[in-house]
């Protein structure tokens, strides 16, 4: 009984390899060649919202840019993977894209820790991986002439928050938190060890996974009545702390790094965040025009706002694009190491700021916006103002 | 002898088949079917191994030159194999519940990947670290002791413990491990927390093998060991007095089988395979943080023993085969299809396919697809793939 | 170590503790009714609570496009979206069962867990995509209702919420309600007794596969109440929040005594207390060497010690052990 039904699903497998085999790796090879640009994201599981983003930000930006592609007569596709937010299914999706000769540049991805395992793939074939949301510093420490990022880091980004803090704020004390993340924790670390040295009293600084109830931790630091809180993390899990924490009656100041640039964020949170402050380096739609088109074109298209890292998806994108036409010059399909030559060497008027990199792969310099929630409306997430502008280099050298 | 030829001429075609098409996921997978067939046929036993040995040591390594994607969804397989087989002894054999398993995973990673690493510096201070690639051989046996070692003491406290009570301890214990890697940054700073650990040292290649490769053989000598030590256990009194705790405790002790020694043993066997195997996936990775060790893996693994088949040896390498290859192979390359499909411009009933709104996108719903098939396989085939004997007795009557 | 701050949190933490305790309590009923008759633990109940939020917040906000969340008194939209909630989950729940568990039921008890949780990961991605459809969102939020979030404040350092009276009083009520169900019922008796053997059940006229289709809509409608209790309280939801709740509600069914009523609400108690006095004072306590990330290893390592001397939970009835 059990050989019989295992020949039938042999047999059938056979049949469907025969029929669909050819079909599935023939499939366009029209024109001159496709050229293919690969993201990895979390597209299932909790995070998905985000991995989501990130696929949408740069299929807007295939869909806009690849027409100076086509003209020369290739094919230009995006082909999401999912990473569940899983190193091993990373590693074995990264496996996948290097054996596809057509994708020529990878985007992604959401998870640092996702991210460091899979660009040891990448780095073998020199293909080239931009990543939107990568911003712990190992990423371009190691120094691998292919990974790139059009994020900040931690370490500026958390540098710049504990700037505003100290310099605009006059915050005396901090309450510090963050979402266990390498992103969040790592943020948080480098503000609380700045603001030290800014002189700042840290009263608390607390890490949590916890995403609905943030009553035992409210509950000592409206004890501590800090006059700054600092949230290392993603807006939501910092819009529900917020709103609780405004409810039960804690009355310091609100800050964050560019997680919280969501309009989901005051959807979530209402009034409690309106006044509050938060890092970007990507500008406002109310300033930058550029800004305001993609989030506009984005909402079209797909119905919702832009997720953070929605905008740096985009850019990312654009820039492989950019790269894969300039070492496609000639209308020569180009080879993976041009390509990752061509995106080291790319500048881009983005929209989140002027991109170039430096020898490691990070912006040359990230211009910082911190910028002020003005109203309760989510429509109006737009007009964020820009309150102070800050231009940090990355550090040039890795600190271990 | 028809069975024969075919066996020998699916192995042969298949392999071919690949080296022609080397993206086609269905293609890979009739050769993995090959090898299944090869398994099971009605063949003299001279040829099924021989034609498992070209298999496995011959054409696979093969294919993973012409496409190194199969050869990590090979490594994987391995790796996944070995934590069904700790799994089985300690559900399938002992019938202890175990819902933290990768925990022992978790220890053996990060037992390698921090001397492994220049992070040992931070906590022992000096220079000294990362330690040579050389010592990961050694670790490979350190790591399998350390898992043994947590094995046995989440099972001291845990003797008195049956069903679903011992479940909810060892579900904690998975996660209290997780919660410590993720934890452990302060006050001194163990784990790196989050962040994580890089970069892992690896072992020297003998004979210039690329690392793809060796990590493929490696893991698959030890799935081999860990077989071997299986089927010696499982025909032991050892194995025995497992099976007779699992159908009965209070028979199993009236018949004098020591209760308290059996149980820890199987805690230490089951957690001696994960943790060698997670040497060998920090070294394989370069980097590990507490994102790899989450409940949800352990769910995986206890998926495999089931699938499979509880307390069986083939079923739990079947199984474990099963759930890899289809999260990583199957309905990845089903969504990628689809995806082409989509690009295309193919148009099903006069509907475009390029229109598909993004909800649909088929990536997304792999997890889905993975769940649905859970539950037809529990349904239509609850003894699993590849039922032990006795099992398939008990659910014949 | 500032003394006069630990002790002034202490009632709000204490308060803290006490809410989220009922909270695991309600979601910690939907595993232990289940278990109780089939011994069996229920793994897609963490999405059947959460379906139960989901239909709570889709009735709030037809309402609210109705105009008729501000015009109705709150007490009657509470009720409303509680009914809701508990008939989505309840049906749910008789549908799961009829489809996933009804034919398993007399296989060996790992093969319906894992079909459980098939049915899990199914379910979290159902949600998903039908919200994205139907809303083209991921998180939903529960619309605010300003009476809801009035707060009392007690003392000095002390204050509660509408809302978190409404999950205390949710809460006991519910479990009033099932404990009256099952213990002063006919259809309780028949619950119990089929819990107690199936097959004698059956041949005292009892029609076993309604008793169990029953226990399902009760525990799935427990479920559905704490699933809109949750929203109501944390006001954010997504298709994976079910899922550690689910978890933390299961462990403090166990630590009651899974199988009993007055248990689940006992491990609850227990559980939401070791979790908010630990996640408040280790900090303070250790200088921010242990942070509150550490109130799970807490609460795992006193669940241990507790099973260790009190194998069955802390209310645990004798079960029988089925192979």
């Amino acid at each position: 009984m059990i050989r019989h039904r295992i020949h039938l699903v042999l047999a059938l497998a056979a049949v469907l390899a025969v029929a669909l085999g050819p079909v599935a790796s023939d499939l366009g090879a029209q024109g001159k060649g496709t050229i293919k640009i690969a993201t990895q994201s979390p597209l299932s599981g909790g995070q998905a919202a985000l991995g989501e983003g990130i696929k949408l930000g740069a299929q807007l930006a295939i869909e806009k840019s690849k027409a100076a592609l086509e003209k020369q007569g290739f094919k230009v596709d995006l082909v999401p993977f999912d990473d569940q937010a899983k190193p091993d299914v990373g590693v074995a999706n990264a496996k996948n894209i290097i054996a596809d000769k057509d994708i020529l540049a990878v985007i992604g991805h959401l998870n640092s820790g996702v991210a460091i395992p899979s660009s040891e793939v990448y780095k073998e074939v020199s293909l080239a991986m931009i990543s939107p949301a990568n911003t712990n510093p190992v990423v371009t420490d190691r120094g691998y002439p292919s990974v790139n990022r059009v994020c900040g880091r931690d370490d500026v980004q958390g540098v710049v928050g504990s700037e505003f803090a100290h310099a605009t704020m006059k915050a005396k004390s901090v309450y510090i938190i963050h979402d266990k993340t390498p992103y969040g924790q790592g943020v948080a670390e480098f503000f609380r060890d700045d603001a030290k040295k800014k002189g700042l009293k840290v009263v608390g600084f607390e890490g949590t996974e916890e995403k609905s109830n943030f009553d035992p931790i409210i509950t000592p630091m409206k004890a501590q009545n800090p006059d700054v809180i600092y949230f290392g993390g993603i807006y939501d899990q910092a819009a529900p702390f917020f709103k609780q924490a405004r409810e039960k009656g804690v009355k310091g100041k609100f800050l964050g790094p560019d997680g919280m640039d969501s309009s989901d964020l005051t959807k979530i949170a209402g009034k409690a965040v309106v006044g509050m402050y938060y890092t970007s380096a990507a500008g406002p739609a109310s300033v930058l025009p550029k800004a305001k088109a993609f989030s506009e074109e984005f909402k079209k298209k797909f119905g919702k706002n832009p997720e953070p890292y929605a905008a740096e998806a985009y850019d990312a994108a654009t820039i492989a694009i950019k790269a894969i036409e300039a070492a496609a010059k000639g209308g020569k399909l180009p080879s993976r190491e041009d390509v990752a030559t061509a995106v080291r060497k790319a500048k881009l008027a983005g929209i989140t700021g002027d991109i170039e990199f430096d020898a490691k792969g990070d912006r040359k310099k990230a211009l910082y916006f911190v910028l002020q929630v003005a109203s309760e409306d989510p429509g109006k997430w737009g007009d964020n103002k820009i309150v102070k502008q800050l231009t940090i280099a990355a550090p040039a050298a890795a600190k271990k | 002898m028809i069975q024969s030829l075919l066996a020998v001429a699916l192995t042969g075609v298949s392999a071919f088949a690949v080296a022609v098409y080397p993206r086609s996921v269905l293609v890979f997978l009739l050769f993995q079917g090959s090898i299944l067939f090869a398994y099971r046929a009605r063949i003299p036993d001279w040829l099924r191994w021989s034609l498992l040995a070209a298999a496995l040591l011959v054409l696979m390594p093969a294919i993973g030159y012409y496409n190194g994607y199969y050869l990590e969804v090979a490594t994987q397989v391995g790796i996944f194999v070995a934590l069904a087989l700790g799994l089985n002894i300690v559900v399938g054999l002992a019938g202890l519940l175990d819902l933290g398993y990768v925990a022992f995973f978790a220890v053996g990673a990060y037992s390698w990947a921090i001397v492994g690493s220049p992070h040992a510096n931070v906590i022992f201070g000096g220079e000294s670290f990362p330690l040579a690639g050389g010592w990961f051989y050694l670790f490979l046996l350190v790591g399998l002791g350390v898992a043994a070692l947590t094995g046995v003491l989440l099972g001291l406290p845990v003797l008195r413990l049956h069903g679903d009570y011992l479940a909810v301890v060892t579900l904690g214990f998975g996660e209290v491990i997780r919660v410590l890697a993720n934890n452990l940054d302060k006050p001194i700073n163990f784990t790196n927390g989050p962040k994580g650990i890089t970069p892992i040292s690896r072992p020297p290649t003998p004979l210039g093998l690329p690392y793809g490769e060796y990590f493929y053989f490696l893991a698959l000598l030890i799935v081999i060991v860990v077989v071997l030590v299986n089927r010696r256990l499982e025909n032991s009194h050892i194995g025995r007095a497992w099976e007779a705790i699992r159908e009965d405790e209070l028979a199993a002790r009236a018949m004098g089988v020591p209760l308290v020694r059996m149980k820890l043993m199987a805690f230490a066997c089951g957690a001696s395979f994960a943790g060698i195997m997670g040497v060998l996936f920090s070294a394989k990775q370069i980097f590990i943080n507490p994102e790899s060790f989450t409940f949800l893996e352990s769910i995986g693994v206890l998926a495999m023993v089931i699938l499979g088949g509880m307390g069986s040896i083939p079923g739990a390498i079947l199984g474990a085969t099963v759930v890899t290859v289809l999260n990583l192979q199957v309905l990845k390359g089903f969504s990628l299809w689809l995806n082409e499909l989509k690009n295309a411009g193919v148009t099903v009933l006069g509907y475009s396919l390029a229109d598909l709104p993004t909800q649909f996108e088929p990536a997304k719903y792999e997890r889905m697809v993975f769940g649905i098939i859970l539950v037809l396989m529990m349904i239509y085939r609850p003894q699993g793939i590849f039922p032990a004997r006795r099992r398939q007795r008990e659910m014949t009557q | 170590m500032d003394v006069a701050l630990l002790i002034g949190i202490f009632p709000q933490v204490l308060l803290d503790g006490i809410i989220l305790g009922f909270m695991y309590a309600l979601i910690a009923l939907g595993y232990t009714m289940v278990y109780g008759v089939l011994e069996f633990i229920n793994f897609a109940h963490s999405e059947i609570f959460i379906v139960g939020a989901f239909v709570g917040v889709e009735v709030m906000l037809g309402l609210k496009s109705a105009g008729l969340l501000d015009g109705l008194p709150w007490p009657v939209v509470l009720v409303l979206v509680l009914v809701a909630g508990m008939a989505g989950s309840g049906l749910l729940a008789v549908t799961v069962e009829r489809v996933a568990y009804r034919p398993l039921r007399n296989a060996p008890r790992l093969i319906p867990l894992i079909s459980a949780i098939g049915i899990s990961f199914f379910l979290q991605d159902m949600i998903r995509l039908f919200e994205s459809l139907w809303r083209n969102a991921f998180n939903l939020v529960y619309p605010t209702l300003d009476a809801l979030n009035l707060r009392f404040e007690l003392t000095e350092t002390l204050d509660v919420s509408v809302k978190s009276l409404v999950v205390i009083g949710g809460a006991l009520g519910m479990l009033w309600a099932l404990h009256m169900i099952v213990n002063r019922t006919k259809v309780g008796t028949a619950i119990r007794a089929v819990a107690e053997d199936q097959a004698a059940a059956s041949l005292m006229g009892i029609d076993v596969n309604r008793i169990i289709s029953l226990t399902f809509l009760i525990g799935g409608a427990m479920g559905g109440a704490a699933g809109v209790l949750f929203g109501v309280q944390y006001g954010l939801i997504n298709p994976y929040s079910g899922f550690i709740p689910g978890l933390k509600a299961f462990t403090a069914a166990v630590l009651g005594g899974i199988g009993n009523i007055p248990g689940a609400m006992v491990g609850g108690l227990v559980l939401g207390l070791l979790e908010a006095f630990a996640a408040s004072y280790l900090s303070l306590l250790t200088g921010g060497a242990f942070g509150a990330e550490y109130k799970d290893i807490l609460a795992f390592s006193i669940l241990i010690l507790i099973l260790i001397f009190r194998p069955k939970g802390l209310l645990g009835e004798v079960v029988r052990e089925r192979a």
